[in-house]
């Protein structure tokens, strides 16, 4: 009799693990964990699965490397990401190479709620044909309040101006940005910064701009990086995500304020990897996770834009602190009176040589 | 060993069921053998999966060049009748081969990966290969023209030299890159220039780091072996734990308190500059550069040193020293003519296991190095994970591979393989 009555539940129970397999279905979502998947769990993952209860989803925090990542699963012919989070360059490269799927942006994605098509409400942002915007975010400055003086930092300029702001200052480790940032300090217009990047002379005189400060550089590697040494004081200001600002000024109360000039403009926003066994249903959840009112909602935990025009009316208040997040959106007027947008194409043919001049430059 | 068992005895000796001795034995051996080899199996087979396998494909992407040949089939062979001396670029024949290699390519997506190939040759191509790419359907005849209307870089001869020279299976410009070479756009190997050239000055700081890393390890390791060989089990025991308790701790955990020490603002400095030893605007930067590489990696690596060397030292009686005193020794001589010999395959063992894993080390340069304090592993990850220039990240590996080969030889002439104790 006992052994009847176990070998009963054995059988109920691999039953019930079967049927709940063949039920609930798992998508892995790769983004870049922190408080911005938190952001995305809480806008996206969290009403979406409420709604959808046969749908898991996982986070992975694996975008600092997924294209090698994505590379690796193509040879090894296993591909076990369903939907990646990219910053738009690593998008065209992952297009470029066959590791995404083309999307069919105005049929694949909900319209706007006045019925404007999402390859309009998302307008020049889709900068490739697999890739779906989600954020805008600037890589900017911040400072620290009590370090500066009675006169705070107000442009560029004063990032290379160690007289009046002597210090320690945190940059990042490569030549995209920096290279920009150089050039508007020494005087170059806006316009012309590209044109001058793409010869030798102008390289060469983005670097002699960055010589004037080169000892008293921290570089960072990690978005976290400039946050910390900004709290710990070992940099008197330093350029890092917008969002990391945010919360360390708004959730931290450090003694930091933003620096907005010439921040730069990115974007962040999701491809599907091609070959991945769950299609259908992930492209069910972009619909949901990509309309004008969740791209809106996101920016209630997170200070990024909204990658949609339609989106940009209904940013409300932060979920905790109850500010009103427009102010803190990089696209705001008042912050983006001077702002830079990526130039993609010129980056992706010259990321790879002027990176290796940028680390030569470092290491003499 | 046959012949002899034959002189002594010529009459075959047979076991007790009548089977000659000699079958019997080798039966018996081979049936040790196969036993042998069925138990080496597992290991063989993970370390030729996990270990070998990577290794040789390792080497194979550093002079892998595939991609260029695969998806440009058509006009790779047609290239080969084009002289790329002269200056004149290809004629229509060329172009119209180019064409339909740049529809399929569009149509099946792989038109991108050439293009980033030949980028790192001659930054462009990238986005000469997408440009053109998206608008190829639509060209008419004459494809020539239709290519240069498209992006004129195709009407520079200098694009289709570089397509010529690295159009091969194989290429030696990953290997080129990693040595600070580069190619002319006509071909010529030059020398970079040296404000230019970053990798060879970057294997000899990585090697000169973990020669001071290795040093001073041993330097700090060898009085507290010694000190653990000699006192008696229980306090030995718990000095053990104080050595091994950072040793189980996490690598992260004890780097970035390494930064909460080290740094300006760090505890450190705050009590050099709260007892008046510094100017509060004069601290020390302790971190961020080699100084911080080589205090944390020291840290990480003690172990490394400790561990041999206390299992050699224990196995070292007292009594040789007592009895070296005896004989009219001084303690210097006495330690020199006949402790430090004793404790040769210990240090032997301490060095190069802490050489070799500074050489590769990656995290902890990455965190506290600064830039004078990255080594050449902190390029190989960059180039893995973030230029993804796969080829040149194999390239470096395979150089430092190669180093390591060659100093493991040079180590073997000069203290032996075999003098070399890990416990």
């Amino acid at each position: 009799m006992n052994k009847f009555v176990k070998q009963t539940l054995l059988a109920t129970a691999v039953t019930a693990a079967m049927v709940s397999t063949a039920s609930a279905k798992e998508l892995v979502v790769v983004s870049w964990g922190g408080a911005y998947t938190d952001s995305q769990q809480k806008a996206y993952h969290e009403p979406y699965m409420a709604k959808n209860p046969g749908i898991t989803i996982i986070n992975d925090d694996s975008s600092n490397s997924a294209i090698a990542k994505l590379r690796a699963m193509k040879e090894a012919g296993v591909v076990t990401w369903d939907l990646v989070d990219v910053v738009a360059f690593d998008g065209m490269l992952a297009c470029d190479e066959g590791l995404a799927d083309e999307i069919d942006h105005d049929n694949d994605l909900a319209k706007a709620p006045d019925g404007t098509l999402a390859s309009v409400d998302f307008g020049d942002f889709i900068v490739s044909p697999c890739f779906i915007p989600q954020i805008v975010y600037s890589t900017t400055f911040g400072y620290r309040t009590d370090k500066v003086g009675a006169t705070p930092p107000t442009s560029i300029n004063d990032v290379f101006d160690l007289e009046k702001f002597p210090g320690k200052r945190s940059l990042e480790k490569k030549a995209q940005n920096n290279l920009e940032w150089a050039l508007l300090a020494d005087g170059v217009s806006p316009d012309d910064i590209y044109d001058m990047l793409a010869t030798n002379a102008g390289v060469e005189r983005a670097f002699a701009k960055l010589d004037t400060i080169k000892d008293q550089v921290v570089w960072w590697e990690k978005g976290a990086q400039t946050p910390q040494l900004l709290a710990d004081g070992e940099v008197v200001m330093g350029s890092t995500y917008n969002g990391r600002l945010f919360s360390l000024i708004a959730e931290e109360k450090q003694p930091v304020a933003m620096m907005w000039d010439w921040q730069v403009f990115d974007l962040d926003g999701w491809i599907v990897p091609k070959g991945t066994e769950n299609k259908a249903e992930v492209m069910e959840y972009l619909r949901f996770a990509t309309d004008t009112q969740r791209l809106a909602d996101q920016a209630k935990y997170i200070s990024y834009g909204p990658a949609r025009t339609s989106s940009a009316p209904l940013v409300g208040k932060h979920a905790s602190l109850g500010i009103d997040m427009a102010p803190h959106m990089p696209t705001a007027p008042a912050n983006s009176k001077h702002a830079l947008i990526t130039n993609y194409s010129f980056w992706a043919d010259n990321v790879d040589d002027l990176n290796e001049k940028f680390y030569a430059w470092l290491a003499n | 060993m046959n012949s002899s068992v034959k002189h002594s005895n010529p009459a075959a000796m047979v076991t007790a069921d009548g089977v000659p001795l000699k079958v019997s034995l080798s039966r018996a051996k081979r049936k040790n053998k196969i036993r042998a080899l069925l138990l080496v199996t597992p290991l063989f087979l993970f370390i030729l999966v996990t270990f070998f396998i990577p290794i040789a494909s390792m080497l194979l992407r550093s002079v892998d060049n595939e991609v260029v040949e695969e998806t440009l089939h058509r006009t790779v062979p047609m290239l080969q009748g084009w002289d790329q001396t002269g200056d004149v670029i290809p004629d229509e024949t060329v172009f119209a081969a180019l064409h339909k290699d740049f529809v399929d390519g569009y149509r099946d997506k792989t038109i991108g990966s050439p293009g980033r190939r030949l980028n790192y040759e001659k930054p462009g191509f990238s986005s000469l290969f997408r440009k053109t790419a998206r608008n190829s359907k639509k060209f008419e005849p004459p494809y020539q023209a239709a290519f240069i209307k498209a992006d004129e870089k195709w009407g520079d001869i200098n694009y289709w030299r570089v397509l010529k020279r690295e159009s091969a299976a194989t290429t030696d410009s990953y290997y080129m890159t990693a040595l600070d070479y580069e190619y002319t756009d006509l071909g010529v190997r030059v020398a970079k220039a040296d404000d230019q050239s970053i990798y060879v000055q970057l294997f000899g700081r990585t090697f000169w780091l973990s020669f001071v890393i290795t040093s001073i390890c041993l330097v700090l390791a060898f009085p507290i072996s010694y000190l653990l060989s000699i006192l008696p089990a229980k306090s030995s025991n718990l000095l053990m734990i104080l050595v091994l308790l950072p040793f189980w701790t996490s690598l992260l955990v004890r780097t970035s308190a390494w930064i909460a020490l080290l740094q300006q603002q760090g505890v450190i400095n705050d009590i050099l500059v709260s007892v008046g030893f510094l100017a509060d605007d004069n601290r020390l930067a302790m971190i961020h550069n080699q100084a911080g590489t080589i205090i944390a990696m020291v840290h990480v690596l003690l172990p490394f040193m400790v561990l041999p060397l206390y299992s050699v030292m224990k196995t070292i009686p007292k009594s040789y020293m007592r009895a070296a005193r005896s004989l009219g020794a001084n303690p210097f001589t006495a330690f020199v003519r006949v402790y430090l010999p004793g404790t040769i395959p210990g240090i032997g063992a301490g060095s190069i296991l802490v050489f070799i894993i500074s050489i590769g080390y990656y995290i902890t340069p990455a965190l506290v190095g600064g830039q004078s304090g990255t080594l050449i592993s902190n390029f190989i990850a960059y180039h893995l994970q973030s230029s993804l220039n796969w080829g040149l990240a194999a390239a470096l590996g395979a150089i430092l591979l190669v180093a390591v080969f060659a100093l493991y030889i040079l180590y073997d002439k000069i203290v032996g393989i075999d003098n070399m104790k890990l416990g």
